[in-house]
């Protein structure tokens, strides 16, 4: 009699959606979204299924990776982390300024909000489509690649800062301004101490993030190991293609564990 | 009185000489480091003389839009979403096995916590684009290999946050249930994975809106989506196209981001 009130077995109350139709609801949305969206890509299957077998193929082709075009290899790997290097500390330096006009209880309302435009839409657009605009503008090149990275940079890094001088505390530069300071003097004395140890581990983090991207825009023309590895791939050499692959993840790999190491120290 | 003068000098400096000379030494190994890096990327500095005519010419190209361009656009645009939404659901499957294989709790042995780091290192380690790159190779041009190379690079970055999420997480839920007499495959899900859901939701929505604008630049190498068109606009110099494109991609960037925000405000 009672056993029809207590269930035998237990079901977990389903998380997030508060109860079973509610999470019904949300499934049936995901199916429906799922055999819309497959509908519209247009997928051929015969097509996928044959890529299988092409993925082996590449796979055997890439063993061994043949490391012994060791002088390209270098060079590009060289000049993705020379780009990268030199990229952060432009982009360093152009941000000081940018990160000030950004900075809602430093600069005047005009100049915060175009500064706040001008992060926001250069944070939009993918590295390689400013790329794009540099290698048109400076032509093929390690000199693009290193505009590039410098852009993404300075938006970025004055995004970062600006918030960081946002929440300084005021009353640290109150009283530096009761001394008689100038507005540099106020920077120097009161902003720059309070923010620095932060931004040195954004620095950083943002020179393993440009790590990252220098591998990649050499595929539209912007210098480094992309235009390396695209060119090996568009020439189906794939032994090298993987010792390039290879060298990328060891040197992202050393990036991050460099940038996890520094980044520990400052804490 | 003399010895008080020179215990206490008449003017403040905010440093003592030895940190003054560490700071310019790192100064100057930056420095170094700069002029190397500039110094070694043989820069053609010619080019820099006329890139300001370079950029007004492009500008006054561009100008005006070319509206009409706008409805051929929009299915491509969808395409790009769609790339971005259906490669992150397959990492979000993948990535939950592969998580529970890289932390150092939940793994079965330290071979198989090396083999699950080593995945995670691979798939972060190679970019989106370069992702696509391979799949191209593999599948061909279009947005199957857009979806793979997405959802290929998404799986480590959703795997390692979910795993340090899977090590922090509190042993009292684990304990409860494994006195139950649960088998170890139900600890884990009944145990551990409410536990690292918030997680979980909270990095895919984030993902997802870094995967949108990565989606956008996935057309370059054939991958699929708006940047086939916008590709094809710059090669045919097609500025005023080029324009469109880009607002576009303005456009479906910064919903994304905003749902984004919107979508993890309401979850924590």
């Amino acid at each position: 009699m009672s056993s029809t009130a207590y269930p035998s077995h237990w079901r977990p109350p389903p998380a997030f959606f508060g109860n079973r139709r509610r999470y019904w609801i949300f499934m049936a949305g995901v199916v429906a979204y799922f055999v819309w969206s497959l509908s519209t890509l247009n997928i051929n299957v015969d097509r996928m299924l044959a890529g299988i077998p092409r993925a082996w193929d590449i796979l055997v082709r890439m063993m061994p990776p043949d490391f012994s075009r060791t002088q390209l290899l270098i060079n590009g790997m060289l000049e993705s982390v020379q780009m990268a290097l030199a990229a952060t500390l432009v982009g360093a330096l152009l941000s000081v300024p940018l990160a000030i006009a950004a900075a809602r209880n430093l600069a005047p309302r005009p100049v915060y909000l175009a500064a706040r435009g001008f992060i926001v839409v250069g944070r939009t657009f993918h590295e390689i489509i400013i790329a794009i605009f540099f290698v048109k503008l400076f032509g093929f090149g390690a000199v693009a690649g290193l505009l590039t990275l410098a852009f993404a940079s300075l938006t970025f890094l004055g995004k970062m800062l600006a918030e960081d001088i946002e929440n300084v505390r005021m009353g640290q530069i109150e009283a530096v301004r009761a001394t008689g300071a100038g507005f540099a003097q106020i920077i120097v004395f009161s902003v720059v101490p309070q923010v620095l140890s932060r931004t040195v581990g954004v620095l950083i983090y943002r020179l393993d993030a440009n790590v990252r991207h220098s591998t990649v825009i050499g595929i539209v023309g912007a210098g480094g190991i992309g235009q390396t590895l695209s060119a090996s791939f568009s020439r189906y050499d794939y032994d090298f293609a993987a010792a390039i692959l290879l060298s990328i993840v060891a040197l992202v790999a050393l990036g991050e564990w460099f940038s996890d190491w520094v980044r520990r120290k400052l804490r | 009185m003399t010895t008080v003068t020179t215990r206490y000098p008449e003017v403040w400096r905010k440093r003592s000489l030895r940190e003054t000379v560490i700071g310019w030494l790192w100064t100057a190994a930056v420095a170094a480091a700069a002029v190397w890096s500039v110094s070694m990327l043989d820069i053609e500095w010619a080019f820099f003389a006329d890139a300001h005519e370079q950029a007004i010419d492009l500008a006054q190209r561009m100008w005006p839009p070319r509206w009409s361009y706008l409805s051929v656009i929009v299915a491509p645009l969808i395409e790009t979403i769609h790339i971005a939404t259906i490669g992150t659901a397959i990492a979000v499957v993948f990535s939950v096995p592969l998580a529970f294989l890289a932390a150092r709790n939940t793994t079965l042995n330290g071979f198989t916590w090396a083999i699950g780091r080593a995945l995670l290192v691979a798939s972060r380690s190679v970019n989106t684009v370069i992702w696509g790159l391979i799949f191209v190779a593999i599948f061909g041009p279009g947005p199957v290999a857009g979806i793979a190379a997405v959802a290929a690079r998404s799986v480590g970055f959703l795997a390692k946050l979910v795993a340090e999420s899977i090590e922090e997480a509190d042993r009292g839920p684990v304990e409860a249930i494994e006195s139950t007499g649960a088998s170890t495959g139900q600890v884990y899900l009944l145990g551990i994975l409410p536990q690292v859901m918030p997680v979980l939701i909270g990095t895919t929505v984030y993902r997802w809106d870094i995967n949108v604008r990565e989606s956008s630049v996935l057309g370059f190498v054939g991958a699929g989506g708006i940047g086939l068109h916008l590709y094809a606009s710059i090669n045919q110099f097609a500025w005023q196209q080029v324009l469109i494109v880009l607002a576009a991609i303005l456009v479906i960037v910064l919903l994304s981001e905003a749902l984004s925000a919107y979508i993890r405000g309401r979850i924590t």
